[in-house]
């Protein structure tokens, strides 16, 4: 594609020009700060161009959503950082988000509504399945993935938390390629270890890391792939595979570089 | 004579049900000491919940050998237990097998059912044994299953099997009577399980038959009676909290942790949003909960709920890698949290955090809701988990420093990482000038 005419519109540019975008794209803390999901943003955001999604984003006006505050029992910042939000997106007239993060995705959905903020919010495995649905994406023969094996690993905040177990695998099987499932997947996923503001601290004493718990799952399907929807399960996991030294053949991307990947978008 | 049995019947009824109400009001007492909570709404969804999971078994049909030889012993808790209503008006009114000239061959054919269920019943039983003591299941162990935990299964277990063989033996028995002239029993028709006990008791004669008929009915009925009072101070309670347990139950999605209204104005006053409300706050007592008192009422009916059956903690991952964290020890220790309250007043200077459940275990835990989807009666112990680290963080400010600093992150620089807000769009910029390479 034409590199120099990706664009990354602004809500405050768009609204300046009196526009409003069909989509809030709603990066996340990883998404904006961390090397390795600011990957998975660009890649997201070139299929958004590709396609001619009319979104923006808030850029330096986004802030936290809360999630790691309030699952650590800090009420008062969640709420302070959902109402100024809140205050931001109501002040835009924001009717729909699109989050790469199931972190930011089920507090968004789920937690902003009781202090006000109502939004349609999905997670962009959801929406690229609609753009799947809609033939706007659509993968030329597999993009290369025909015939490999990829595994998903199902978020917690996104699979129990949300009930969204179906969409990221339809996305994953437009790829052609072989979906395999871990022994524990859907409703009995195993967590990667991060949640509940788990990523921000040292784990209790135990006797393994649940991420290596779960990568040797994710290894023990030989998909050369391992699938996920989250930012930190991909830390999780990728620490996982490092930790297994398995990095030069075992990758782990999200499912919207996948799809980037196989429309050549990178 | 008969008179007599009728008195002490109507004696033992009387202290049997005395008890039992006196237990009932205190468990339901100990429960309402917890806070409201509204769980009034959607009440049709709530009794398809109900229908679906504590009636109709789903959620056990996850694991298939012990839901259908549980569902054997539900059927038959169910089925036999319409039996001991003959039982009750036979002993009230001095009757012997009352329903059997009304329903004639339809008699019969009862019978047999509830004798194949005692059968299935104590077959269940069995194996469960066995699963427990021999084979040594993962999920029946675990620093919470010690002593009174471990010995209230094996308990009931062999408690049901005993009752069956009373029936059991009271059929064999009232069998031979009825082939005895001098005893003029009621024809039953053949019960063909019990039938293959009568060689047992075949030599007795009419009056030891009639003796040991008696002692098995008297039997199976007081221990019934007995075991419905056990019932109330034993994880077994679950025969009955399955029902409200399911249908009050949470009916929002698992990810939406529950709001705190209280500090919801505080923080309008703060950010000086409108819609702060001007009346003066009500009177707050605590952030959190540090206590079982500070829970909400379905926390604490949760707890009574809890059948231990662990399949909340062998799902949970922190468990699973070795962590303090056992879902089913954090429902227990509520159960015997709210029991001591309620016995003492809880002016013990002891608190459920703390002195049942310590930091370490709370702070294990990911948020990834195994546990609730585990629970084959819906039980959120990750409601609690998060209402004692909320006071933990909001009443004593002691979290794991991390997490504080993750706090002053959010605070200061609006990410839970330690990154100028100003770099927060600059993917954007390298976007551009990578493409450009």
């Amino acid at each position: 594609m034409n590199t120099e005419n990706i664009q990354v519109p602004t809500m405050a540019e768009m609204a300046s020009k009196g526009e409003q975008p069909e989509v809030l794209f709603w990066v996340g803390c990883a998404g904006s700060f961390d090397d390795r999901y600011k990957k998975v943003t660009k890649a997201f955001v070139k299929i958004l161009n590709k396609v001619g999604v009319k979104f923006a984003v808030l850029g330096e006006e986004e802030t936290c959503t809360g999630d790691p505050a309030r699952r650590a029992g800090n009420e008062f910042l969640f709420q302070m950082q959902a109402m100024s939000n809140i205050q931001v997106l109501d002040g835009y007239g924001v009717k729909r988000i699109v989050t790469a993060c199931p972190h930011c995705f089920n507090t968004l959905k789920n937690e902003y509504p009781a202090l006000g903020g109502n939004y349609e919010v999905v997670h962009h495995s959801q929406f690229l399945q609609e753009l799947i649905d809609e033939g706007k994406v659509r993968v030329k023969e597999g993009g290369g993935f025909k015939g490999r094996k990829i595994t998903f690993h199902d978020s917690c905040f996104l699979g129990r938390a949300n009930n969204v177990y179906e969409a990221p695998r339809k996305v994953l099987e437009s790829l052609d390629a072989e979906l395999v499932e871990m022994k524990r997947c859907r409703t009995k996923g195993l967590c990667c270890g991060a949640g509940g503001a788990q990523m921000f601290k040292d784990a209790e004493p135990g006797n393994k890391e649940v991420n290596i718990e779960r990568t040797e799952e994710a290894l023990d399907t030989g998909a050369s792939v391992i699938a996920s929807g989250c930012p930190f399960c991909m830390t999780m996991l990728s620490d996982g595979v490092k930790n297994k030294e398995k990095e030069s053949s075992v990758e782990v991307k999200d499912i919207a570089e996948l799809i980037a990947e196989a429309e050549d978008l990178v | 004579m008969n008179y007599l049995s009728q008195i002490a019947f109507v004696l033992v009824l009387a202290i049997a049900g005395y008890f039992l109400a006196k237990r009932i009001k205190e468990i339901r007492g100990n429960i309402l000491l917890g806070k409201d909570v509204d769980r009034s709404d959607r009440k049709s969804e709530r009794m398809k919940s109900m229908l679906l999971v504590a009636f109709g078994q789903k959620k056990m049909f996850k694991k298939m050998i012990p839901a259908f030889l549980h569902l054997l012993i539900y059927v038959g808790f169910l089925v036999i237990n319409l039996e001991v209503l003959e039982f009750i008006i036979d002993g009230l009114v001095g009757t012997h097998r009352i329903f059997a000239g009304p329903l004639g061959d339809a008699y019969t054919v009862a019978l047999n059912i509830f004798e194949f269920l005692a059968i299935a019943v104590i077959f269940s039983c069995v194996v469960f044994l066995i699963r427990r003591n021999i084979l040594k299941v993962d999920r029946f162990s675990g620093i919470e299953m010690k002593s009174w935990p471990k010995l209230d299964a094996n308990l009931i277990l062999v408690i049901e099997i005993i009752l069956m063989f009373a029936i059991l033996t009271m059929n064999a028995t009232d069998q031979i009577l009825q082939t005895r002239p001098d005893a003029n029993y009621t024809q039953t028709g053949t019960m063909v399980f019990s039938a293959t006990l009568i060689p047992m008791f075949d030599g007795l004669s009419t009056t030891g038959l009639i003796i040991t008929e008696r002692i098995a009915w008297w039997f199976h009925i007081i221990g019934i009676f007995a075991f419905a009072i056990y019932v109330t101070y034993s994880k077994h309670l679950h025969i009955f909290m399955a029902f409200p347990n399911t249908y009050y139950a949470n009916l929002n999605l698992k990810g939406e942790m529950n709001n705190m209204d209280e500090v919801t104005n505080e923080v309008k006053a703060m950010l000086g949003v409108g819609g702060a409300s001007t009346e003066p706050p009500a009177e707050i007592s605590r952030f959190g909960a540090k206590d079982a008192t500070d829970l909400n009422w379905v926390n604490l009916m949760n707890s009574y709920a809890c059948t231990e059956c662990g399949r909340c903690t062998q799902q949970c991952p922190a468990n699973m890698t070795g962590k303090k964290l056992s879902p089913r020890k954090i429902m227990m220790d509520t159960r015997d949290r709210i029991d001591e309250i309620g016995k003492t007043g809880g002016d013990d200077g002891k608190s459920l955090l703390g002195d049942y459940i310590t930091k370490e275990e709370i702070n294990a835990c990911t948020s990834c809701n195994a546990c609730v989807e585990a629970c084959p009666v819906n039980i959120d112990p990750l409601s609690i988990i998060l209402q004692l680290r909320r006071y933990v963080v909001m009443e004593e400010s002691s979290a794991p420093q991390s997490w504080n600093s993750m706090f002053s992150n959010i605070e200061t620089n609006f990410a839970p990482w330690k990154f100028p807000p100003t770099d927060r769009f600059k993917w954007a910029n390298d976007l551009k000038t990578e493409e450009k390479e």
